[in-house]
């Protein structure tokens, strides 16, 4: 076999995998009870599609037509860098927007963190801690 | 054959938008439908790279980036939006 011909394997392979990825992301959109659990879907399944499909466009392109392409691998970049932000922080508006998790989860333990940062006590420990950091500070001075 | 699994890639692809857009006009909760657009955003992307291997063009690939930076944004300003009720903030000591 030629190169170019394992190379058009590699590429289809890599665009097939990509294409299947999406299909299961949007199964799990439909599918998953919850937001929380809806978020993780959509932002992990699409983002391996994407990423395959993108290499495989760039394998394209390289092997094919002979014509490196380098904004392809920025794209692939970005969307590895920017897909997990992305999802963490609509995951995390959704938290505070109030909206209900399942009902068969497990524990909340981000509920319990903010009810120990609203507590009295925790209160009394930052002030005390912003006082003796400026007490240093003043020393050093 | 690059041509027919790219053809069978553009159908899966427009099959897991089409149920995307369901999630987004039946979405019980606002999130929901963020959340749907978001992955409707990542879908555009990968269809505009088949449709430029269909093609057989490289004119399209410059979109790729572009829409990928545009859908990141449009998350953040949402997400941003839903968290605070304002998207762009004139207190900044908050």
């Amino acid at each position: 076999m030629k190169m170019i011909e394992i190379a058009k394997l590699i590429i289809v392979a890599f665009i097939l995998i990509g294409a299947f990825f999406h299909l299961i992301a949007a199964l799990g959109v439909i599918r998953l009870p919850d937001v929380y659990t809806r978020n993780h879907a959509a932002s992990k399944a699409a983002t391996l599609g994407v990423l395959c499909i993108l290499l495989g466009t760039f394998l394209y392109f390289y092997f094919i037509h002979d014509h490196f392409n380098s904004r392809v691998l920025l794209g692939i970049l970005f969307m590895f860098l920017t897909a997990p932000v992305a999802g963490h922080l609509l995951g995390r508006a959704a938290y505070h927007s109030g909206v209900k998790m399942w009902g068969q989860n497990g524990p909340d333990d981000y509920k319990e963190y903010i009810e120990i940062k609203k507590s009295e006590k925790y209160q009394e420990y930052e002030a005390y801690r912003k006082k003796i950091e400026e007490n240093i500070k003043a020393e050093s001075k | 054959m690059i041509q027919t699994v790219v053809y069978i890639a553009l159908i899966c692809v427009a099959v897991a938008m089409i149920t995307l857009l369901y999630r987004v006009i039946k979405g019980p909760t606002l999130p929901d439908r963020i959340v749907a657009l978001d992955a409707l955003g990542v879908n555009i992307v990968a269809m505009v790279a088949l449709v430029c291997i269909a093609l057989d063009t490289n004119a399209f690939l410059e979109v790729i980036l572009l829409f990928g930076i545009l859908a990141f944004i449009g998350t953040v300003a949402f997400s941003k939006y839903l968290e605070k009720g304002v998207i762009i903030e004139n207190d900044r000591n908050s």
